[in-house]
């Protein structure tokens, strides 16, 4: 193989890093709408509800994430389309991206949950107590309150949670999302050079992780709150 | 003046706890309390720990609901008060906790003001000045600006005391306010509320420094295993021949901390 070969294959896999970057920040969208709510209500809201709530977070953090995926893509997706087709006449509704960005999301709002269900027990009860004794609502003393403090405190998971989802989200492959593995196994598998490519793959993934790292470290210092020290990372 | 109010200017007290009774994890909490505050009173609540005072605080405000009894505010129940008029009354009742309780992740000047914003509904400019005059009020002119762990305890505590007065309440309670500080903090603190309390301000408030109390206070409840168990004015109850539980709690007192 040639270095022009290589270029050109090189640069076909890295195209794979906009769907990869798409997945995964679709998903930590998701699973940061999920889990935020989801920890405060477990903290906060009714206690049936708690237990419910807990259901789902014991649900998807205990089936793999491959398992789930194909629940989603191969159970849940044709009754979604069945519906939609004899509702609105719609077919092809759902692309197997939206599958994986489902399957990753969901699962981790369940992990975020857990996140920001640490951070929440960790900002002192009698902040919450001194804001209702003011007049607070629950809702208002939780999001103006307890929240700024908790997200805060999570931002250190929060980049953890990051990091793997980035490397979960590779299972996305097997439903022909050509993103950067389903593009370095094609590549490896036309040319016979698989140690060089799923090392481009690896080194892509690093620097993914180091960038996304980086910047949630940014946002820790920038946020972090006059007197209380350098809290480590 | 209020127009919420049922009886404006009424001469019944304005504050009036009325046969409160609490269960907590299988234990008698509060045993049947009552305790009414004047206008521009101030009450001394002293015991032992877990006689059940700071429960009795916390129920006066409903911030924890009692099992039995009701607070009346100016002749207001507030066991017959939605979910709406609680807040309100809530934030007519100031309350002071030990331990300060202040939003880590806000200056000075934002937790005065973020409850004028979000539950009064300010804007931020008027909440702004109110939380810098209240602040300069509590002796904190010129400290705005810094977060609570930039702040000595006395401050926090006084910054806290700020955050209560700026929603114009018409009671304070006090739950030992000084209890957390350094020793050479104590004063500073205790100052505000004096002023305070000659700016006419009701108060109930729960305190080990009965060498201060004394002198403000005409009346001192010694409340024990739920109950308040005596009642009296400071002669009756502290002179040092008095046969009171309240006299030998205090001497006891005084004997270990040296005050």
């Amino acid at each position: 193989m040639d270095l022009q070969q290589f270029l050109e294959s090189a640069f076909y896999i890295l195209k794979g890093t906009g769907w990869t970057a798409g997945l995964i920040l679709g998903a930590m969208s998701l699973g940061f709408a999920i889990g935020l709510p989801l920890a405060s209500l477990r903290v906060y809201g009714p206690r049936p509800l708690g237990r419910l709530l807990g259901v789902y977070v014991w649900f998807f953090r205990g089936v793999p994430i491959l398992v789930l995926l194909f629940l989603v893509y191969f159970g849940v997706y044709p009754i979604l389309e069945r519906l939609l087709h004899s509702l609105f006449h719609l077919r092809h509704a759902f692309s197997p991206f939206s599958a994986s960005l489902a399957a990753l999301g969901l699962a981790s709002g369940a992990y975020q949950s857990q996140i920001f269900k640490g951070a929440i027990l960790s900002v002192s009860p009698g902040q919450f107590k001194a804001a209702r004794a003011l007049g607070f609502s629950s809702f208002t003393a939780v999001t103006r309150i307890v929240l700024p403090q908790a997200l805060r405190l999570s931002i250190p998971a929060w980049s953890n949670e990051y990091s793997i989802l980035l490397k979960d989200s590779a299972v996305a492959y097997t439903l022909g999302t050509l993103e950067i593995m389903a593009r370095t196994k094609f590549m490896a598998s036309q040319t016979y050079r698989h140690v060089t490519f799923y090392l481009l793959a690896g080194a892509l993934y690093f620097v993914l992780t180091w960038l996304g790292v980086s910047l949630l470290k940014r946002v820790r210092r920038a946020t972090m709150i006059p007197g209380l020290g350098n809290q480590a990372l | 003046m209020d127009p919420s109010s049922n009886s404006p200017g009424s001469p019944g007290p304005l504050l009036d706890i009325r046969g409160v009774s609490k269960t907590m994890g299988g234990k008698l909490i509060l045993d049947e309390v009552s305790l009414n505050l004047n206008k521009g009173e101030l009450k001394v609540l002293i015991g032992p720990s877990g006689g059940g005072k700071s429960t009795l605080l916390q129920c006066a405000h409903f911030l924890v609901v009692p099992d039995a009894g009701d607070v009346f505010l100016d002749g207001e129940s507030a066991r017959e008060m939605g979910k709406k008029d609680i807040r309100l009354f809530r934030e007519k009742i100031g309350m002071i906790f030990q331990d300060f309780n202040l939003f880590d992740h806000l200056n000075a000047r934002d937790n005065v003001a973020v409850a004028l914003r979000r539950v009064k509904g300010m804007r931020k400019a008027p909440a702004y000045k109110r939380a810098e005059e209240e602040l300069e009020r509590v002796g904190l002119g010129g400290k705005e600006d810094l977060y609570p762990a930039q702040l000595s305890g006395g401050q926090k505590q006084r910054v806290s005391i700020a955050r209560a007065l700026a929603m114009d309440p018409k009671v304070m309670l006090l739950d030992e306010p000084t209890s957390a500080l350094d020793p050479e903090l104590i004063g500073e603190v205790l100052n505000v509320i004096q002023d305070l309390f000659q700016s006419g301000m009701t108060m109930l408030m729960v305190t080990h420094q009965v060498g201060f109390a004394r002198h403000l206070t005409k009346e001192i409840l010694f409340m024990e295993d739920g109950r308040i168990t005596e009642r009296g004015s400071p002669e009756e109850l502290l002179d040092e021949n008095s046969p009171s539980r309240a006299g030998l709690f205090c001497r006891k007192l005084s004997e270990v901390t040296g005050r």
